[in-house]
């Protein structure tokens, strides 16, 4: 279904009593809650105007538009396979992707676990919506926290990476991490754009992203090996 | 011989791939040849690895009796009804069909080092240029009175995954009400450290449920073990008064069996258990003791490539080799395995060969959604594979951490498998 304007809210009656086979549940999203929420998304996710691919698509447009239809962002084959098996973003849709992202696209590189609060995910949609009417609907604001905001010298950055190291390097975090890109409990870590993997990498380093497991495989990388992965990620099919 | 030629190959990649031919045709045959004994995480990736990043160049053979290999790591979860069995059965088609790896199912026998061959019990040779022996774990014999391979159904000792596991199951749904499930915990160093300690667990999540009043002995030659703090911290919170765990300083140790009896004896003391799981002390798989390799009960290895001391062109990788500070571990073979694969591909073809990192982190599950971990880093040094850097949880995590890092663990498990298997 092609998406109607709703403005700051979004009422999810129809879904819910397809979802929840005709119960009386009726929410009422709240786009103020639901930006708090996108705080978990922003990190691969941008939206709003200027908002470019980042590890996921943008999200300007996403009502009504077919799974995996969006123009220049490589989409893991899962996604692409749902998409042109006619999985189109609606509000139905999305609740169920945003629940369970893996029960509805089962290799999908969305490194998320999903919210389990109806609400919850009601409110993210109604903030979703904001941005999905036509591009005049856009609110002249910049994009959500970028997921490369960052202080990293831009000589590191600047670093291109030796791909077969890369590849040697890779293997340690393939004891982990899926090679066919999907997240399956593990974060996926395939075509990241360059610079997010470095950056990533380096929060990691510097103990700024919380998790001891990274911390520690990040702590021994050089930031020419850190570059070496990045490059070999980057392309891994 | 082997070392000139390893250092001239490695003078430059354009040469070396002129130069590997002649190398090769002295050994009568086509390209070079990589036999690997054993499709654990060890053997399956180094096959993996080296058949994948030689794009055909090198000849793999793998040998494996079982057509289907269950994971020992996770089937402690099977124990504890959270895993199937068939979830942790995985099979050699893809390792086959996508890199063209000779899988034969048979048992190897013995290494002629002279000749560099290996004999399989039906009585085919496989010529190899580099041998890799990743064969897990066997017993010690004798190490605990009274119990043998004879007596393994009486009292499973499920430490390599499959029928075992299934028995030690059925032996603890058939427990009586109240009855008693006895384990005998095994020395340092041995497969899985946290191993033993998460399985108290699952068995204690399966009694709580089914049999409430059954009691847990382990009966433990050590006085510490891993995660002790955590595991500790599990039991008196999730099985309160069910789990008595009996250490070296109160004679853990000196532990005797009687199978026809099911009695268990603990420093002098008889007591008439309903299950027995006795995890005896190990050693090195028996073929890595018959190719002359190993040195007591483990393999001497050195720790840039996983070579053995004892011969440059037999590798060793997993529990059988004496790892240094990494733990015997699935994790811990899949690490050296490709440590030792890019180092074989050097010998062989003069592709590049990058320095060895290796890394570990085990999972364990105490109870449902309450996952924790342990993990480090390690290098080479010229003594032995060295720790750098380390983490482990913490006593009193909240539960939605807990329920992270047990997803966690589904993931790593995912990763791995795909990293053997697939």
């Amino acid at each position: 279904m092609r998406a109607r304007p709703f403005h700051a809210t979004l009422a999810a009656c129809v879904a819910a009593n397809v979802l929840w086979g005709g119960t009386a549940w009726c929410q009422t999203g709240d786009a103020k809650e639901g930006a708090k929420i996108f705080s978990q998304c922003s990190g691969c996710h941008e939206i709003g105007q200027g908002a470019r691919d980042r590890i996921g698509p943008h999200l300007n447009g996403i009502f009504g538009r077919p799974a995996a239809a969006h123009d220049g962002f490589d989409y893991s084959k899962s996604m692409a396979r749902a998409g042109s098996d006619g999985l189109t973003w609606t509000v139905e849709t999305l609740d169920a992707y945003i629940e369970n992202p893996r029960a509805l696209v089962s290799k999908t590189r969305m490194s998320f676990r999903g919210l389990d609060d109806p609400q919850d995910r009601v409110n993210l949609m109604a903030y979703l919506r904001n941005y999905s009417d036509d591009p005049s609907n856009i609110p002249e604001a910049e994009p959500t926290a970028r997921g490369t905001d960052h202080d990293l010298a831009p000589e590191i950055l600047a670093l291109v990476g030796d791909a077969e190291y890369g590849e040697y390097l890779s293997s340690e975090c393939l004891s982990c991490h899926m090679a066919d890109g999907s997240a399956q409990g593990i974060p996926s870590i395939t075509r990241w754009p360059t610079e997010d993997f470095v950056v990533a990498m380096h929060a990691y380093k510097a103990g700024l992203r919380p998790h001891p497991v990274m911390q520690m495989m990040a702590g021994r990388l050089s930031d020419e090996e850190i570059a070496a992965l990045a490059a070999y990620f980057k392309d891994l099919d | 011989m082997t070392l000139n030629r390893r250092l001239f190959l490695s003078t430059g990649a354009a040469a070396a791939a002129s130069l590997a031919a002649p190398a090769v045709l002295a050994q009568g045959a086509g390209k070079p040849r990589v036999v690997v004994i054993g499709g654990g995480p060890g053997g399956a990736t180094a096959a993996r690895y080296i058949a994948k990043d030689s794009k055909g160049g090198i000849a793999v053979t793998l040998v494996e009796p079982s057509r289907t290999y269950f994971t020992c790591f996770f089937s402690n979860l099977y124990l504890g009804g959270f895993k199937e069995m068939e979830d942790l059965g995985h099979t050699y088609g893809t390792l086959a069909a996508k890199y063209r790896i000779n899988v034969v199912h048979d048992w190897a026998i013995e290494v002629d080092r002279d000749t560099k061959t290996v004999r399989l019990a039906s009585g085919e040779t496989l010529p190899y240029d580099k041998l890799i022996l990743s064969p897990g774990i066997d017993f010690v014999d004798g190490a605990v009175e009274g119990w043998s391979l004879a007596t393994q159904n009486a009292m499973p000792h499920a430490y390599k995954a499959g029928s075992q596991t299934e028995l030690l199951k059925a032996q603890i749904a058939a427990m009586p009400e109240g009855g008693i499930f006895a384990m005998v915990a095994p020395p340092n160093p041995f497969r899985c450290p946290p191993g033993p300690y998460e399985r108290i667990s699952m068995v204690a999540h399966t009694l709580r449920e089914t049999n409430p009043t059954a009691k847990i002995i382990i009966a433990d030659p050590k006085s510490k073990f891993s995660k002790m703090g955590l595991f500790q911290e599990g039991w008196a919170d999730l099985y309160p008064g069910m789990i008595d765990w009996i250490g070296q300083d109160f004679g853990g140790g000196n532990v005797s069996v009687d199978a026809d009896a099911m009695t268990l004896t603990i420093d002098g003391e008889t007591t008439k258990v309903d299950v027995c799981n006795v995890i005896p002390a190990m050693k090195a798989g028996h073929i890595a003791e018959m190719a002359g390799v190993a040195d007591g009960n483990w393999v001497p290895i050195n720790p840039a490539d996983m070579s053995s001391k004892a011969d440059p062109d037999i590798y060793v990788l997993g529990d059988s080799a004496d790892q240094g500070d990494m733990p015997k571990s699935g994790f811990a073979a899949n690490s050296q395995a490709k440590v030792c694969a890019n180092a074989v591909r050097g010998a062989l073809t003069g592709s590049k060969v990058f320095p060895a990192k290796f890394s570990n982190t085990c999972w364990s599950l105490i109870d449902t959604d309450n996952g924790v971990k342990v993990g480090a880093t390690y290098e080479a040094t010229d003594e032995k594979i060295a720790k750098v850097d380390g983490f482990i949880s913490e006593t009193g995590e909240n539960s939605a951490l807990r329920k992270a890092t047990y997803e966690e663990s589904e993931g790593w498990y995912a990763g791995i498998v795909a990293d053997m298997f697939s």
